[in-house]
């Protein structure tokens, strides 16, 4: 068994019909006069017609690949072995004319963010008429072209779009229009680099439709890369998982991630939130370790440090690619054990029920209207929450929902309008901070989505973390220094760590400061903005786990923010639903998660790629978000709300947040019993998968 | 430790690391860099400090400009003990004497020797400018966090005064707080620190701006920290790069204004060696064909503020990248 034996059986498998075929591709970053091999000894190759995933965690050399692939790497940056061939030719041995021929014409690529990929003074018809022309036609032809380029994309109204500059299309359609340009010249290979990571849920479902039925239009291969293993599940049939550089697996999608055969896919998989796993029951592993810095060759295994079925053959001798079943390889001595990894943190914890009685933080009719140029944006509207002692408390939303808006006027770094009524302890807070005592500001703590923002990057761990500490807990001395210790070990890091800066940690390190800090002054609520958005999911469960452990030990109450269901499923006790500014939806996560659901909920948790059997069918959401400036009339829901009732009450009049039963609110004008009996059929379906 | 909790060694240079070099990628491929996620903004804070000065130190640039300006300071300190004649007394016999073996610069209308007046004359300016810059500096950033972090009613206020203050040309502005005050040398100091401080409030204002908005102000402002402490503490060190650009770059225009106003005859008086002095003094025999008398002086000047701007450039270019 060795490599070539593992690429031959891949090889014979596609042939010369690859429309892609990397071989043994190393490639090397000058850095500094020294080389560090960012992507070591990878093949895969990629049929006609066929979908093929790249996933792996950030650094991983996903991205690397992709500019390999396309010769975008950087001027530091080469294929040092191997080869590379897109359609039978060696992209390496291009001319500078082939080499712009192959971008035009063989391959194009997507990347994550479509507001950078389009010129921002130039309008979007000239910019995809561009495309054509480059390809041959005539301008005249070419605006012609261009239209029907959107049409295919199922941009409805390609006039109006063709018109626009990029800032006054979503996100969405910029994406729609990116890949229609990258389609353009029927490009026999389309590389998507993280596509949809920038885009809310219900867009992304649009978007990943789209790619999936313009892969059978346009019979074009498929690279798709993302770090998101149900994404890569949905879309492709075939999957490489990347560590540290190395592709240690690859095989068909469905069978890597039901029977992984390698210990990463094994502990990648179960950092995922699944259905059924909760923070204290079926809780998420973690890897232990981490990632092998930039240019560290290992002489073994790459992923050995942090194996736990490694042994010494692993750390001194690499493993080659195994056949691990049919068309698949896995670089693992142990593949035929690996689903059975012993795991890194206990699966079952017991955490302590929230207590109800007395709200310890209530929000009534809270507002936020913004002015943005002589425009009123209503970001909150009527906003109703109650939040009990050691609960965590769901907030979902798309982007533009009001979430964050909501988390800095209950920590006090927004004003509300006037009229709403933010209390702790039913004694109504200031509405800024400087408004407010210290114990009041000692009580509510915050952790920001992005810690490289939220931690002043010229000051140590050890001052980050004691400011508060002296500030709000009021300690100075041993007694500071002991407290700073003991913070320190319960976000698991060590008393060496304290005298490094914000840029030596890695983002879940930076994490677990920014959480030390929101602890430093005994919070009794701590508002989580999307805690883990920034972070790999491998890191996220860490921090997820970190975070339910410090609830039990210290009774702290969770406002936890997210656009991720799967990970409010896990952590949350209750959740409220937002939609521009409104709460659709109120109650206990499991109600929220079991159904009725209100019909935006129904469309957001269809909407949501899974790891978990076969997906329900999706309700497919119509039209835009709508903008907070000119809310619709009515149910804010309707313009695109697939249940909207004929009668035009939705449009007319705005339902009342009503009773479902047990605490379960819900703002729609279908009653509760009726929307069950819609939602049956879903159900059902899903309950087989 | 869990999941990918780790620490860059100082070693790892991922703040230079594998994808930090700017990937010839078409637009909007912002995703090269995004994939070294996090960690493309890392390495030890010291080390980076030890690299920018060393960066610094192999610049051809910096060690130009630092060479002309190192041998301006070794005038200014020791200037008359390497001249070979006094500089403010001449000898008749030699006015308006051409360069020659004796007298390499030449000499000047009163006799005076244009080479020793020329080392003598960096003293005066190179007290002046930086004092100058220094107290324009000072006053510029606090002023700058002040209407940067506060904004609304403050930041209105100064902002029009800073605009008002700018209306007219630093010499004029000069001229009349040198007519108000009476020239000495403390007045010099004060109007050119004082207009700079409004440019410079103008600098730091808008890297205050950006800073403002990041999360660890506002974690700052959750812990009841006062306003003083957040301007100091927290924002200060993180908007200091550009204040050491603008004191760099603002020590040349303090130069070249001094060099001016003295020329005008409001900067240092005579009969002190002094460049604009010098100039002013000599150009009129010009016509007659004394060149040296004020060609020398002026190289002085140019030199030195070249040398200054070398420096700012290559600061400039390993701060703010």
């Amino acid at each position: 068994m060795t490599i070539n034996l593992a690429a031959a059986a891949a090889g014979e498998q596609l042939g010369d019909a690859a429309v892609l075929n990397a071989a043994h591709v190393d490639v090397t970053y000058k850095v500094r006069g020294a080389g560090r091999l960012a992507v070591r000894d990878v093949s895969f190759q990629i049929g006609r017609q066929e979908s093929f995933g790249l996933v792996g965690e950030s650094g991983c050399g996903k991205t690397t690949m992709a500019l390999a692939i396309t010769r975008y790497l950087p001027r530091n940056g080469a294929v040092s072995a191997g080869s590379i061939s897109v359609a039978g030719q060696d992209v390496a041995s291009l001319g500078r004319s082939a080499l712009r021929e192959m971008r035009a014409r063989t391959v194009s690529m997507v990347y994550q963010e479509p507001g950078r990929a389009l010129n921002p003074s130039m309008r979007v018809g000239r910019q995809v008429a561009e495309v054509f022309e480059i390809a041959g036609v005539s301008r005249a032809d070419a605006a012609g072209r261009a239209e029907e380029a959107l049409r295919r994309v199922q941009i409805a109204d390609p006039g109006r779009v063709l018109r626009s500059y990029p800032h006054q299309l979503s996100g969405g359609m910029l994406q729609r229009v990116v890949i229609a340009m990258a389609l353009a010249a029927e490009p026999s290979l389309l590389i998507l680099d993280e596509p949809t990571t920038a885009l809310d849920a219900t867009v992304e479902a649009e978007i990943l439709e789209l790619v999936a039925g313009l892969r059978e239009e346009f019979s074009t291969a498929i690279l798709f890369i993302s770090h998101n293993l149900a994404v890569i599940a949905k879309m492709c049939e075939r999957v490489g998982v990347m560590y540290a550089g190395e592709l240690v697996e690859q095989g068909p999608a469905r069978q890597v991630f039901e029977q992984p055969a390698h210990p990463y896919t094994v502990g990648l998989l179960r950092c995922i939130p699944r259905r059924g796993q909760r923070k204290d029951h079926g809780r998420l592993d973690s890897i232990p370790g981490f990632l092998p810095g930039p240019g560290e060759v290992a002489t073994g295994c790459v992923f050995a440090p942090r194996c736990a079925l490694a042994d010494h053959r692993c750390a001194t001798q690499a493993p080659p690619a195994y056949p691990a079943g049919p068309a698949r390889t896995a670089r693992c001595y142990y593949h035929e054990q690996a689903p059975g990894l012993p795991r890194n943190t206990p699966a079952e914890v017991s955490l302590p029920a929230a207590s109800a009685g007395q709200p310890l933080i209530s929000l009534r009719g809270v507002g936020k209207t913004f002015t943005v140029r002589a425009e009123r944006v209503h970001a909150l509207a009527d906003v109703d929450l109650d939040l009990y002692q050691g609960e965590t408390l769901g907030l979902v939303g798309e982007s533009g929902s009001g979430k964050t808006t909501l988390a800095r006027i209950l920590v006090g770094l927004t004003a509300p309008d006037a009229g709403s009524v933010v209390s702790l302890d039913g004694v109504q807070l200031g509405p800024v901070a400087a408004r407010r005592s210290r114990d009041q500001l000692r009580a509510m703590q915050i952790v920001f989505q992005n810690p490289d923002s939220a931690l002043n990057r010229r000051h140590t761990v050890r001052r980050l973390i004691s400011r508060p500490l002296a500030k709000l807990a009021g300690l100075s001395g041993p007694a500071a220094e002991t407290a700073l210790l003991d913070l320190l070990r319960s976000v698991r890091m060590e008393p060496r760590q304290l005298g490094l800066r914000p840029a030596q940690l890695s983002g879940g390190l930076k994490q677990r400061v920014a959480i030390a800090r929101a602890f430093a002054g005994r919070p009794r609520v701590l508002v989580c903005d999307e805690p883990t958005s920034a972070l790999d999911v491998s890191v996220q469960a860490a921090i997820l786990n970190l975070l339910a452990d410090l609830q039990a030990s210290q009774r702290v109450t969770y406002l936890f923010i997210s656009h991720d269901l799967g990970v409010v499923r896990y952590l949350a006790d209750r959740i409220a639903v937002l939609y521009l500014g409104r709460v659709m939806e109120y109650g206990n996560a499991e109600d929220v998660f079991t159904g009725p659901h209100h019909p935006y909920t129904e469309a957001l948790l269809s909407a949501v790629p899974s790891l978990d059997g076969s997906p329900p069918e999706r309700i497919a959401l119509t039209g835009e978000i709508p903008s907070a400036a000119t809310p619709p009339s009515g149910c804010v829901f309707h313009t695109r709300c697939p249940r909207r009732l004929p009668s035009g009450i939705c449009e007319s009049t705005e339902p009342p947040l009503a009773e479902a039963g047990n605490g379960h609110l819900m703002r729609c004008h279908i009653p509760a019993a009726e929307l069950r009996e819609l939602q049956r059929t879903g159900h059902e379906r899903r309950d087989e998968g | 430790m869990d999941g990918d909790d780790r620490e860059l060694p100082a070693g790892s240079g991922a703040a230079d690391g594998v994808l930090a070099a700017t990937p010839a990628v078409p637009a909007g491929s912002g995703q090269a860099a995004a994939g070294a996620g996090p960690a493309a903004a890392a390495g030890s804070a010291r080390r980076v400090r030890r690299e920018q000065t060393g960066q610094l130190l192999r610049s051809p640039t910096f060690i130009v400009g630092a060479l002309i300006l190192l041998w301006w300071v070794a005038c200014a300190v020791g200037g008359r003990s390497f001249s070979a004649y006094n500089p403010v007394n001449g000898s008749l016999a030699q006015f308006n004497a051409p360069p020659s073996a004796a007298h390499w610069f030449g000499a000047d209308s009163l006799g005076r020797d244009v080479l020793s007046r020329v080392l003598a004359g960096a003293r005066d300016i190179l007290i002046i400018a930086p004092l100058a810059t220094l107290l324009g500096t000072t006053v510029g950033t606090v002023l700058g966090l002040i209407t940067g972090y506060y904004r609304g009613a403050v930041d209105s206020v100064i902002g029009r005064i800073v605009d008002a203050g700018l209306a007219l040309p630093v010499v004029i502005t000069a001229f009349l707080f040198i007519v108000a005050l009476g020239p000495t040398t403390l007045t010099l100091i004060v109007v050119i620190g004082f207009v700079f401080a409004l440019l410079i409030a103008r600098t730091v204002r808008t890297a205050v701006l950006q800073e403002r908005d990041l999360d660890y102000v506002a974690a700052a402002r959750l812990r009841d920290e006062s306003g003083a402490r957040i301007m100091f503490a927290e924002i200060l060190p993180n908007v200091f790069g550009p204040i050491l650009v603008e004191f760099t770059v603002r020590l040349g225009y303090a130069i070249f204004t001094i060099a001016t106003l003295s020329f005008l005859g409001f900067g240092i008086r005579p009969p002190t060696p002094d460049w604009g002095g010098d100039i002013a003094g000599s150009y009129q025999y010009l016509a007659a064909g004394y060149w040296w008398e004020t060609l020398f002086p002026a190289l002085a000047i140019a030199s030195l503020v070249v040398a200054v701007n070398l420096i700012a450039d290559s600061v400039e270019a390993v701060l703010i990248q």
